[in-house]
């Protein structure tokens, strides 16, 4: 097991060790590194497939890492039926990019190292997946924040990527600080960060205490999934090449903060105060990211506000309780093939058209375009589930479960949860009429064409999989049950059915068909450029609804006024202090040294006044 | 003469070698303070093999009669703590003089001078953490001063010699406060039976809670004054802006951390009650600390004060877990002692090599060396992540776990302190940012990357990052026995869990 | 007469010896009231040794004598040094060791 972490992580030094050397060879050794892993865990699940349920986790311990007093953490690995999912999907769409990226990269004099960055987020974020402690996650969890912070900056000569790829890192930040806490929280409680110590504790700790760990993992979860309020990183991460949005910022890293929910179900079962904060940080977001969506005319920004919504999706799926979670992560696996087969689409169209990324400056691409527009097409059913399509099976049942949830609140979630799904059919319609219908908006010099092999290939691939694998995964209920040990999801309803799955569908259906027969129209035929009246609406949802001005009103500027401040504190105050003892012994001196006059009758007089007043006081102390 | 003694003097004969070599030749002078100080290296290394971790309590003890009026003995001998920072000194005097072999030459004095100078200091580093003499460490606490003073005067750049005299008379006045208090627990002693400066006997002894308060203030501040803790820092950014690389490596790697080896070896030990009342203030100092230097590196900018301001965060970060009173507290602020000191060398060494190339220490004079120097810009870039504390290099595991002990006695100031995490990444990654990314900035284009010589020197010190981040046991199996012994002396004993199994 | 009468007389004597010192910058002047101040507290030891009927007062005025024997002869020479390198007694024209 310890293999499938180890080897990317080689591959990595190796390739940033060895330098210009390994040019020639260094992205097929990380393709085939990466290639291997897949097996590896395909060979793993294989086995794993074969045993009963309840013997399917695995452990191992690789060595002592920390062991201070009380607290002992292991580096060890622990391989179950919900990391096998992760390890599958990482290794597999990874795969996947690898080989895309051979032929995306391939002009680019750095593509050794940038394949040495895709190999060290392999390794981190299988770690995170696999890690059996909190302590072992954060690990990885923090490792995929940097593999994320290289490649965003990947191009970090240019200012603005530079800026993105801290921002990112920072945001990141902001929700790791969750993360520790919450590892600290646990072992004041547990005296123990281990999955299965805070499992056993867990019923005997105060609600108070669980509330608080849940929250502060919800703050982890928020900052790596780009949820909100932490979810400005997320548009400007796409700075990254293409490949990297796919896979980082779509397929994997970002859906962490899911399977770190899915993870602690055990805190969040016995916490219904931290389930509502859960449930109330993906509807927010799910709507934030589909609003935005609907503005943003650059095609990655587009393609990540959709993901920031789909990721809502799925930690609101999350938040609803045991029955959740497999939802969830049959959405993120699902979610994993569509929107990184509709980020490699719009990578081989920006190939096409000289890296150009507003998409008013396509329109028709799907002549020229065929394999691309093909499969982001079947991408673009799977998202707006469409029946028989992926998202169908994994979307609607999140909207299902909302709908179910019991109370007065569900309605009020699985509206929203509706309503999301009509915005992202306007919004996914509009990217596909944008960039692939309508009349030719490019410029005279641009010489759009289909991709190479190597490009179109893994885009066929998941574009497969957006077909197929929301009905594989749940016939039979088949992830539902492979996930069940885990997460204990019982498929007993909370309270009584509010409405069948028959209803539900046909009700997601009707408002995809409205938004996206909306955006048909209104997107039938655009200029050039961007309008510049346009309703109050649309304007907010250009500047992503004021999240950039928030920040920089709330944090940045009163940051960096502090700063100046202290600046000037620490020079004038406590260094001044310092100085003016300094200053006050000059002047006492400068005082004092006058009376050094060299005038002996002076000295005689000091002499005399000096006797005068010891005498003096001898006379009143004996008297 | 046993193996820690040898240690110790064993720089001293460098020194003295070098006093009879010729002025001129300074290519053989860096070569016998090269040797010098790796044969220190090797025999050090040697005592860590042979140092029994299992046991408790003082190994390689020795003890010879310096004073026998006020039974002043020549007394040293090693624990856990003291183990891993001989060991930090004696590895990074040879980075030292590696990394800056070039650094002496521009000084006012002769080359062979300088590494006199780095040489005694070596020899003092390592005896003031092995003296268990409270008299010994205190004219060593001073004597060390000397050769510092020097340092930073005579081969610094700027106004060094300011800096040079702020230093010494910050650190004389802590001095005097200290001595105080030693001559205090003298008279103590007296009373008590015989006097005596032997820091396990005094140990044993009862002092009343009002004179401890005073001889523990009396200690701590000369200890925060060194360590050093807001606001007794203001001789900090000027020392680091103005002495070299390796000074400046030296001085915050190594030298600053007799102040906070101190207050574990003496405050903690010698007045456990004074400790626990003080705890609660101290913690304080330390969170502004932490908050506090994060916000002015952010602010700064010229690059050695700027990593000096971090390293006051960082400070802040060991005082915090050494008076968090835990375990994981102690031991954490212990292995932060030796992770500080290995990555503020790592940055240092990479930002003295872009100062000295780029002739400026003007954060906004670089820009995309990244691309004009790779080897370089990563090498800073990995100090820089280890200086934020990344997991995987070796300041994540201690500066977790001094959060993680001081949130289980203390949790809001381990909320607190975590804040400090993101400020890490802030001034981390601005620096980074304006220093290694975005265009080539004029005057940076024909920089060269680092040499051989650079990249042996720089090698260690990384690997070190990386080894003890995946595999602190090393480290920790010998620090742990120290902690719980303190921890007794201390009488004191870690929280439970909260929720019972 | 009252013993104490020539307790007045050495205070008196004192007194002009030191404003003598303080006043005047000739140096033989002002080693000539240094005298007289020593002589000033030679009566005032005499006289206490009178009161007191021992003889430690007068003890210490011989030592008071030989002091101020030691002084004239180191002093004169020094005195006259000066004199003969810068044709001045005054006290303030040696100011060689100033600034």
């Amino acid at each position: 097991m310890v293999y499938l972490i180890a080897l990317p992580l080689l591959s990595s030094a190796i390739l940033l060790l060895l330098g210009r050397i390994a040019d020639k060879w260094g992205h097929l050794l990380a393709t085939l590194v990466s290639a291997s892993a897949f097996g590896f865990g395909v060979q793993q699940f294989l086995q794993m497939h074969k045993q009963p349920g309840s013997n399917r986790a695995v452990t191992q311990k690789l060595f002592d890492w920390i062991s201070v007093g009380t607290f002992k953490v292991d580096a060890s690995l622990l391989l179950d039926q919900l990391s096998i999912c992760f390890v599958l999907l990482i290794t597999g769409v990874g795969t996947l990019i690898h080989i895309y990226s051979i032929a995306y990269m391939s002009h680019d004099k750095d593509r050794r190292r940038f394949f040495a960055f895709l190999n060290l987020f392999i390794a981190a974020m299988l770690l995170l997946v696999l890690g059996d402690s909190y302590l072992n996650l954060y690990v990885g969890w923090e490792g995929v924040g940097l593999a994320s912070y290289l490649l965003i900056g990947f191009w970090n000569q240019n200012p603005v990527y530079a800026v993105a790829a801290k921002k990112a890192f920072v945001a990141n930040r902001v929700g790791d600080l969750g993360l520790s806490l919450a590892i600290m929280i646990s072992f004041a409680q547990f005296g123990t960060a281990s999955f299965s110590g805070v499992a056993a504790g867990a019923p005997h700790a105060s609600s108070a205490a669980l509330t608080a760990i849940g929250a502060m993992l919800l703050l982890a979860a928020a900052g790596k999934s780009a949820q909100f309020p932490l979810q400005s990183w997320l548009g400007d991460a796409m700075a990254g090449p293409t490949p990297v949005s796919a896979l980082i910022h779509a397929a994997t890293m970002v859906t962490a903060g899911v399977y770190l929910i899915t993870r602690s179900n055990f805190i969040f079962d016995a916490s219904s105060t931290a389930r509502m904060m859960v449930i109330a940080v993906g509807v927010i977001t799910l709507l934030f990211g589909a609003i935005v969506g609907t503005a943003k005319d650059d095609i990655k920004k587009a393609l990540a506000a959709s993901t920031m919504s789909q990721i809502g999706y799925m930690i609101l799926a999350t938040g609803l309780g045991p029955v959740g979670y497999a939802f969830a992560i049959l959405h993120l696996l699902t979610h994993g093939f569509f929107k990184a087969g509709m980020f490699l689409g719009a990578g081989s169209v920006m190939h096409g058209m000289d890296d150009e990324v507003n998409m008013r400056k396509y329109g028709g691409l799907a002549k020229v375009m065929p394999v691309t527009a093909i499969t982001f097409g079947l991408g673009y059913l799977a998202i707006l589930g469409v029946p028989p399509f992926a998202g169908f099976y994994s979307k609607d049942k999140i909207i299902e479960t909302a709908f179910n949830s019991g109370g007065s609140k569900a309605i009020v979630i699985g509206g929203a949860a509706l309503l999301g799904a009509g915005i992202t059919a306007f919004y996914m319609t509009r990217v596909v009429v944008l960039t692939f219908a309508g009349a030719r908006r490019w410029k005279s010099e641009a010489h759009p064409h289909e991709s190479s092999f190597l490009m179109w290939a893994p885009m066929v691939v998941l574009a497969i999989g957006s077909v197929a694998s929301g009905f594989l995964l749940s016939m039979g209920s088949a992830l539902v049950n492979w996930l069940q040990p885990v997460v204990n999801a019982s498929h007993v309803a909370s309270g009584k059915e509010l409405m069948k799955p028959m209803t539900v569908s046909v009700l997601a259906l009707g408002v995809v068909v409205l938004g996206a027969g909306y955006a048909i129209i209104k997107y039938r035929a655009v200029a050039a450029e961007a309008p510049e009246k346009v309703s109050i609406f649309t304007r907010a949802a250009r500047m992503d609804l004021g999240q950039d001005i928030v920040n920089d009103k709330v944090f940045v500027k009163p940051g960096f006024a502090l700063t100046a401040g202290l600046v000037a504190v620490d020079y004038k105050v406590i260094d001044g202090a310092v100085r003016l003892v300094g200053w006050l012994i000059n002047e006492i001196s400068d005082v004092l040294r006058k009376i050094q006059n060299g005038y002996v009758r002076s000295y005689a007089l000091m002499m005399l006044i000096g006797v005068f007043i010891c005498v003096l006081i001898l006379w009143m102390v004996t008297a | 003469m046993n193996i820690l003694t040898a240690t110790i003097l064993l720089p001293l004969l460098g020194t003295l070698v070098l006093a009879v070599t010729p002025k001129g030749n300074s290519q053989l002078a860096k070569i016998i303070a090269l040797i010098s100080s790796v044969v220190t290296t090797a025999v050090s290394v040697l005592m860590a093999l042979r140092y029994h971790s299992s046991q408790s309590g003082f190994q390689f003890v020795e003890s010879h009669s310096w004073f026998k009026a006020f039974n002043i003995n020549y007394a040293v001998g090693i624990d856990g703590l003291a183990l891993v920072l001989i060991l930090l000194t004696t590895v990074l005097v040879p980075v030292v003089i590696v990394g800056g072999w070039n650094e002496s030459e521009n000084g006012r004095w002769s080359v062979k001078t300088f590494y006199m100078l780095i040489l005694a200091l070596e020899t003092s580093m390592i005896a003031v953490f092995a003296a268990t003499d409270v008299f010994l460490f205190y004219v060593i606490f001073e004597a060390m001063l000397i050769p510092v003073y020097f340092l930073i005067g005579g081969f610094g750049r700027g106004e060094r010699a300011a800096a040079a005299l702020k230093f010494l008379l910050y650190s004389l006045f802590g001095g005097l406060l200290m001595l105080a208090a030693v001559i205090g627990i003298f008279i103590i002693s007296s009373k008590q039976g015989t006097g005596t400066f032997d820091v396990t006997a005094l140990s044993h002894m009862k002092i009343s809670h009002s004179t401890q308060n005073w001889l523990f203030l009396g200690f701590f501040i000369a200890f925060a004054i060194k360590a050093p803790l807001f606001p007794f820092h203001t001789w900090l950014p000027g020392a680091a802006a103005s002495a070299t690389p390796g000074t400046s490596i030296l001085v915050l790697g190594v030298l600053d951390k007799v102040g906070t080896y101190g207050m574990i070896r003496f405050c903690l030990v010698l007045f456990p009650q004074a400790t626990k009342t003080f705890a609660p203030y101290i913690i304080v100092l330390s969170l502004i600390s932490i908050i506090y230097g994060a916000f002015l590196a952010i602010g700064q900018k010229n690059l050695n004060s700027l990593i000096a301001f971090t390293s006051i965060s960082h400070f802040g970060f060991i005082v915090l877990g050494i008076f968090s009173l835990t375990t994981q507290g102690i031991s954490g602020a212990t292995l932060y002692m030796v992770n500080h000191g290995v990555s503020t060398a790592a940055l240092f060494l990479a930002g003295g090599w872009m100062i000295a190339r780029r002739q400026s220490t003007q954060v906004d004079d670089f820009g995309g060396l990244q691309r004009v120097t790779p080897v370089m810009a990563w090498c800073f870039f990995i100090a820089g992540l280890s200086a934020l504390a990344l997991p995987g290099l070796s300041s994540f595991v201690s500066e977790f776990l001094v959060l993680l002990g001081t949130f289980t006695r203390y949790p809001l100031a381990a909320i607190i302190g975590t804040l400090g995490i993101v400020l890490a990444a802030l001034y981390v990654l601005i620096l980074v940012q304006r220093a290694l990314h975005g265009p080539v900035k004029s005057g940076n284009e024909g920089l060269s990357d680092l040499n051989v010589r650079e990249k042996i020197a720089i090698a260690p010190v990384i690997a070190a990052l990386v080894f003890l981040g995946f595999y602190p046991k090393p480290a920790l199996t010998v620090i742990n026995p120290m902690t719980s012994t303190v921890m007794a002396q201390a009488s004191v004993t870690d929280p439970t869990p909260l929720a019972g199994k | 007469m009252d013993i104490s009468n020539y307790l007045y007389l050495s205070v008196i004597l004192f007194t002009i010896g030191a404003l003598g010192v303080l006043i005047r910058r000739n140096a033989i002047v002002i080693f000539m009231c240094i005298e007289l101040m020593l002589n000033a507290s030679n009566l005032a030891l005499v006289t206490f040794s009178r009161i007191n009927g021992n003889l430690d007062g007068q003890v210490a005025s011989f030592f008071t004598m030989v002091v101020a024997a030691c002084e004239v002869v180191v002093g004169l020479a020094i005195i006259v040094t000066i004199y003969r390198s810068r044709r001045s007694a005054s006290v303030d024209d040696a100011s060689l060791l100033k600034n």
